[in-house]
């Protein structure tokens, strides 16, 4: 379901498939781990491989955001679908800088 | 208005019927030839409300979920969630967005935001300890 890529302090998670709130709780736990061994200067979550989202996705955005900031980095937001995108753009989510 | 076509379904409250409800739904209206986008809106919408269910209707314990769908003469489409979960207090604060009661679970607050925002029409009738039902209404055919 994610696959990760640690390379120059950028820790990249690419996200398979679809994000509700049941595979959320998953994704969440697998990026988390990734983190906290890697400890990234930033953390870039990769939606190029994401089918479907629900607002669980926003949850999971700015739940990792608060982790990046407790471990001192950034987080990016790539590669996500325009239906992906009017669901951020609903949560205010732009304004935290993190949508690429 | 005449139904063209109806259907029906109940299902555990479980997480992993969420993926299983917007798929039926979009299954379901599947002949009215929707755009990617109609079909994408109405799978979001059809989440939202039965993610409320596991998570707000049933707190997490077990219940049943019931869904009905209709699809009426000229393209509209209305898909009925009901849970027999706690029900809302207050029916207008819980749809103001970013207002969530799990706040530590990564909930954003926006299930009746989106619903809104993805349907042509949002009901949300509830009863504190009898449950709630949501009505989403969506015109399919619009988009063209």
């Amino acid at each position: 379901m994610i696959k990760t890529e640690f390379k120059n302090s950028v820790l990249t998670a690419y996200i398979q498939g679809e994000i509700d709130h049941d595979s959320a709780a998953e994704i969440r736990a697998h990026v988390d781990a990734a983190a906290q061994s890697r400890k990234p200067k930033v953390l870039c979550l990769d939606f190029s491989g994401v089918s479907f989202m629900d607002s669980s996705g926003v949850g999971l955005v700015m739940g990792r955001y608060r982790q990046m900031k407790l471990l001192g980095g950034a987080l990016r937001v790539k590669n996500y679908s325009d239906n992906i995108y009017r669901i951020f753009a609903m949560s205010g989510l732009e304004s935290l800088g993190v949508l690429r | 208005m005449k139904s063209v076509n109806e259907m029906k379904l109940s299902f555990p409250s479980k997480s992993c019927n969420e993926a299983f409800a917007r798929s039926a739904v979009a299954a379901f209206i599947m002949n009215l030839d929707p755009t990617v986008n109609e079909l994408s809106d109405l799978k979001t919408a059809v989440s939202e409300a039965v993610t409320n269910s596991i998570v707000h209707g049933y707190r997490r314990q077990s219940g049943v979920i019931y869904i009905s769908g209709r699809i009426l003469e000229n393209g509209r489409v209305t898909v009925k969630i009901r849970d027999k979960g706690c029900g809302i207090a207050d029916v207008e604060q819980a749809m103001q967005p970013l207002f969530t009661t799990a706040a530590d679970e990564e909930r954003a607050g926006l299930g009746f935001a989106v619903m809104q925002s993805f349907c042509d029409k949002v009901r949300v009738t509830s009863t504190v300890g009898k449950g709630t039902t949501v009505t989403l209404e969506k015109l399919i055919g619009a988009d063209d």
